[in-house]
């Protein structure tokens, strides 16, 4: 064992606990996800605040892939764009990983990779992961099994480096590979061997240490995607139409799972739901409509090149005012653009979304437990109101695995809007018309198909309707309609998730936010008072159209930094457009470039703007 | 509509007269062979004495996709986007089965800009009863080639199609179609019953129907023309179609016959008119068909039909019940189960 310590790891060190931010790159396909979900919930079993992201490839074996895991004792859940620890596995990145290292960077790294060739001001932990693996016992027949158990050798020496318990490895192994027995005995084998090696070989451990805390009692891991399926399922969701597209398939095939354990009658074995994987996205869309107009919830999730196909149908929906709900796991465009990274660019698409006149109420879950919530709260208002509704996440918030507060249970009704029923069609009699505004909220009474009564049906279309539904070209009635549409969305608005705001003593600007853009401007807000000394109010919106809260907050503050992640400022121009008299007062603070938005981002951006060439504004 | 007839009209076996059938009036072209369907549509449901307010009708956009708003006032309609009934219409009769779906579209809104969602529409088996008007032109845009003008066939502006028509009927069979039907709005009485079986199907049936075009496309040099479609229909077999609730409507008495039995108890009764035609045989339907294109003729009847095929809802084990009118207390499961896949995430 030839590994004398690098120069940079025999500099006095300050020790930070449970704070750091850990990569390990490795080739996708190499089976490293699961020794990274180990240690994931390793550190959350050790009741460390923790997040974990996967950057991956467009592709199935072979290519680059890398795991963040962002500890935090103070809570901060969102990337961090400073690496403290690197693992570096795979040859290919290897050397621009460590190339890009910052100085003093500890790396843990296969030792024929010979890091230390590169870099002299790096800490480095050479490691034989090839060798150790190699000595593994495994019978032959399991031999290729040790390309997978080398990710588990890495578990063990950062658990050694680190202080990672075993205990609470050995629990996550369990855990994460069930009852398969053998399987885990092979990892913890593979643990021990990188434990052992780590103990033996390096006495002087990581600065960044991770010790036994208690943030993350009852609370949960989970992805944004199951956590909308779980939404749904609760939510009264009954049909459910999707193509297939990363990053959303998983949502529906969770839902697919939710099905079978719990809306499927274990004797008949009929499920009380129609799932459909239809032949791309635009039948996906006619089927939503065509169930929500039969009176079903019906819901379909998509990324943005699926909205993009279904457009014509969601202003088809949006003008003959049929219930839907819409999931877009938003991924960077435009078409295959690229697959497998965030983006925050779909929020123009859908908020105009079609060809004509047109405005949708949007959702901005932040956090799993707002998926679950407002996966709920979206088939409530698609009835109540009438029309498409949109949630919109993203890829990091419905891929990643998140630290998450549990979900609350909701026993209130659905609300499945003004719908009239024989009895409600007969009193009515003449008064009733499909699109006829009856109690000046904009929002028509509607009968569903099969109503018991002569007078009941109605004919739906895209063109010119009357009130009664029926053809017309007549100018006024065209004007009409349309301003009773306009009506029914300041129905909505009122209706819609409230911001969530957080105020600062002596706070004359603002940060304004939406969906996963809120844990680097949360965090990025904290920093800028902390460390430059400017406190700064928030709001977290969490859905468009804006309501008073919003508005007020605008008008209210000096200057409001409207973070987002997109090029094209694309919610800041929105806001612009509703309040015209507060446009000067926005100042955008952007990312794009494919990856979560992290904390440094918003505090370079804000004093980039408040303290321009180091000077206060 | 409160359309009360001054004497007692004839009722059908729910007491409803044939005017509780009918829809708004027709603003297509004066003689356009989509107006007969339509006729024969609502004498259909009439006839079978099926509640108009069970009926849901989808359409696409096109002349024919009016055609909706023309029949069955009381029944709801959709009249979608362009090619895209078929998924309107699944998703509506996944959602409430009870429902008894009509589609009518047209040449256009189904061979070429809908034809992946009729393709999968078929192979789901909805049970859809899915007319195509077919006259081999655009109408409402005023008269371009559909993808079902045979080649040959000329425009009224001049010029004649030189590509390969889609064949509705021989792509409905490939995807496994259990009902395809082939006829001709002027042939009022084979329509009828096929109509009436139609209905009856449950499942997917494809009503490949030559509705001429009387503005566009019934000029001399048309193959879609009145006249030629006159001059050239050959009915494979004749057709009668007796309900499960009366048989004394048949029309054809046993004998020369076969009777396919529906597993509602209605049946399918077919009369030989010189031809050597099982329309349950496959490899024989595709032989007909093939040499049929070659030989250039107009072959209409019932071509296939297989009427014990799984719907999609029975592929997808849904409830029977209808989805749209559970409740909370059917479909959100516990809070306790709630905690427990909670747990999970733990």
């Amino acid at each position: 064992m030839s590994t004398a310590p690098s120069p940079a790891a025999s500099v006095p060190f300050a020790v930070t606990v449970n704070d750091f931010s850990l990569q390990v790159a490795t080739a996708n396909g190499s089976g490293s996800q699961t020794a990274n979900n180990v240690l994931l919930r390793s550190l959350f079993r050790m009741g460390v605040p923790v997040s974990g992201k996967n950057l991956f490839p467009s592709n199935i074996q072979g290519l680059p892939t890398w795991f963040t895991i962002r500890a935090s004792r103070h809570g901060y859940i969102g990337r961090k764009r400073e690496l403290d620890v690197l693992v570096l596995m795979n040859p290919e990145t290897a050397a621009a990983d460590a190339i890009a290292a910052a100085p003093g960077t500890s790396v843990v790294y296969e030792r024929k990779l010979a890091v230390e060739k590169l870099r002299d001001d790096l800490r480095l932990f050479p490691v034989p992961f090839g060798e150790l693996a190699s000595k593994l016992p495994l019978p032959p027949e399991q031999a290729k099994l040790r390309r997978l158990l080398v990710n588990m050798i890495y578990v063990g020496v950062l658990s050694d480096l680190m202080g990672i318990e075993p205990v609470e490895i050995e629990a996550s192994l369990r855990k994460q590979l069930g009852g398969k027995a053998k399987a885990i005995e092979l990892n913890l084998a593979a643990l021990r061997a990188g434990l052992d090696y780590s103990a033996a070989t390096f006495p002087e451990k990581l600065p960044h240490r991770v010790e036994r805390m208690d943030a993350t009692a009852g609370k949960l891991i989970i992805d944004g995607n199951s956590a909308s399926a779980l939404g749904c399922l609760f939510g009264g969701a009954t049909v459910c139409t999707w193509y297939p597209i990363t990053p959303s398939s998983s949502l529906c095939e969770t839902f697919i799972e939710l099905c079978d354990r719990h809306r499927t009658d274990p004797g008949t074995g009929h499920t009380a739901a129609a799932i459909v994987q239809a032949e791309d996205e635009i039948a996906s869309i006619g089927m939503v409509l065509g169930a929500g107009w039969a009176g079903a919830r019906a819901f379909t999730a998509t990324s943005g090149p699926g909205i993009s196909l279904m457009s014509e149908l969601i202003g088809y929906g949006y003008y003959a005012e049929i219930p839907a709900v819409i999931f877009d796991v938003q991924r960077v465009g435009p078409s295959t653009g690229l697959p497998t990274r965030t983006m925050q660019g779909d929020v123009l698409l859908c908020h105009t979304n079609s060809h004509g006149d047109g405005r949708h109420p949007v959702l901005f879950p932040a956090s799993p437990e707002e998926c679950f919530t407002m996966a709920q709260e979206a088939f409530d208002l698609a009835e109540r109101l009438q029309t498409p509704v949109f949630v919109l996440t993203d890829l990091d918030l419905g891929m990643n695995n998140w630290m998450a507060d549990p979900f609350p249970f909701s026993d209130a009704p659905f609300d499945r809007g003004k719908v009239l029923d024989a009895d409600g069609v007969e009193r009515l009699r003449e008064t009733w018309g499909r699109y006829r505004d009856l109690d000046g909220d904009g929002v028509p009474w509607r009968t569903l198909p099969g109503t018991d009564h002569p007078r009941a049906a109605f004919f739906t279309r895209g063109s010119g309707h009357d009130e009664r539904a029926a053809y017309t070209e007549k100018p006024d009635d065209y004007v009409r309609n349309m301003e009773r549409l306009a009506r029914k969305l300041e129905t909505g608005r009122a209706l819609l998730p409230k911001p969530v705001t957080e105020e600062r003593p002596g706070a004359k600007a603002g940060l304004l936010a939406f969906g996963t853009s809120h844990y680097g401007t949360a965090e990025g807000r904290d920093r800028l008072e902390r460390e430059h000394g400017l406190p700064l109010d928030y709001l977290r919106l969490r859905a468009l159209p804006i309501g008073d809260e919003a508005r007020a907050f605008l008008e209210r503050h000096e200057i409001v930094y409207v973070v987002e992640q997109n090029r094209d400022a694309q919610l800041a121009g929105l806001l612009r457009d509703a309040l015209p008299s507060c446009a000067s007062r926005l100042v955008s603070v952007l990312q794009y470039d494919g990856l979560p938005l992290d904390a440094t981002t918003v505090v370079d951006g804000v004093l980039a703007h408040a303290r321009p060439a180091g000077g206060a504004r | 509509m409160s359309a009360t007839a001054p004497a007692a009209p004839k009722t059908n076996r729910i007491g409803l007269a044939k005017a509780d059938y009918e829809g708004s009036k027709s603003t297509l072209c004066l003689g356009c062979g989509h107006d007969v369907i339509t006729k024969q549509i609502v004498t259909a449901f009439f006839e079978l004495g099926i509640e108009p307010r069970r009926v849901a009708k989808f359409s696409g956009i096109g002349c024919s996709s009016k055609t909706p708003a023309y029949f069955l006032n009381r029944a709801w309609g959709f009249n979608a986007a362009h090619g895209r009934m078929p998924s309107i219409a699944t998703g509506a009769l996944l959602a409430n089965p009870e429902l008894v779906g009509i589609g009518v579209s047209g040449d256009g809104d189904t061979a070429s800009i809908g034809i992946g969602q009729f393709v999968h529409l078929v192979r789901r088996n909805i049970p859809l009863v899915y007319v195509v008007e077919n006259n081999g032109v655009y109408g409402l845009t005023k008269g371009q080639f559909s993808a079902t003008a045979d080649v040959g066939s000329t425009l009224k502006g001049g010029g004649a199609n030189e590509l390969v028509p889609v064949d509705l009927c021989g792509l409905a069979i490939e995807l496994g179609c259990g009902f395809v039907a082939r006829s001709f709005s002027g042939d009022m009485k084979q329509l009828q019953a096929i109509l009436q079986a139609a209905i009856a199907h449950r499942g997917t049936a494809v009503l490949d129907v030559v509705s001429p075009c009387v503005t566009f496309n019934d000029h001399e040099g048309s193959t879609k023309s009145y006249k030629y479609s006159k001059d050239h229909e050959e009915p494979l077999h004749e057709i009668g179609f007796v309900p499960y609730f009366d048989d004394t409507l048949a029309e054809i008495p046993p004998g020369e016959t076969k009777d396919v039995p529906f597993p509602d108890g209605s049946l399918v009764r077919f009369r030989s008119v010189g031809r050597d035609y099982d329309p349950t045989d496959k490899d024989q339907v595709l032989a007909t068909l093939h040499r049929s294109r070659a030989a250039k003729e107009f072959l209409t009847g019932i071509l296939y039909l297989e009427p014990e095929k799984p719907t999609f809802a029975k592929v997808l084990r849904t409830v029977e019940e209808p989805l749209t009118t559970m409740g909370a207390d059917r479909l959100r499961p516990s809070r306790e189960a709630l905690a427990a896949i909670l747990e999970e995430y733990r």
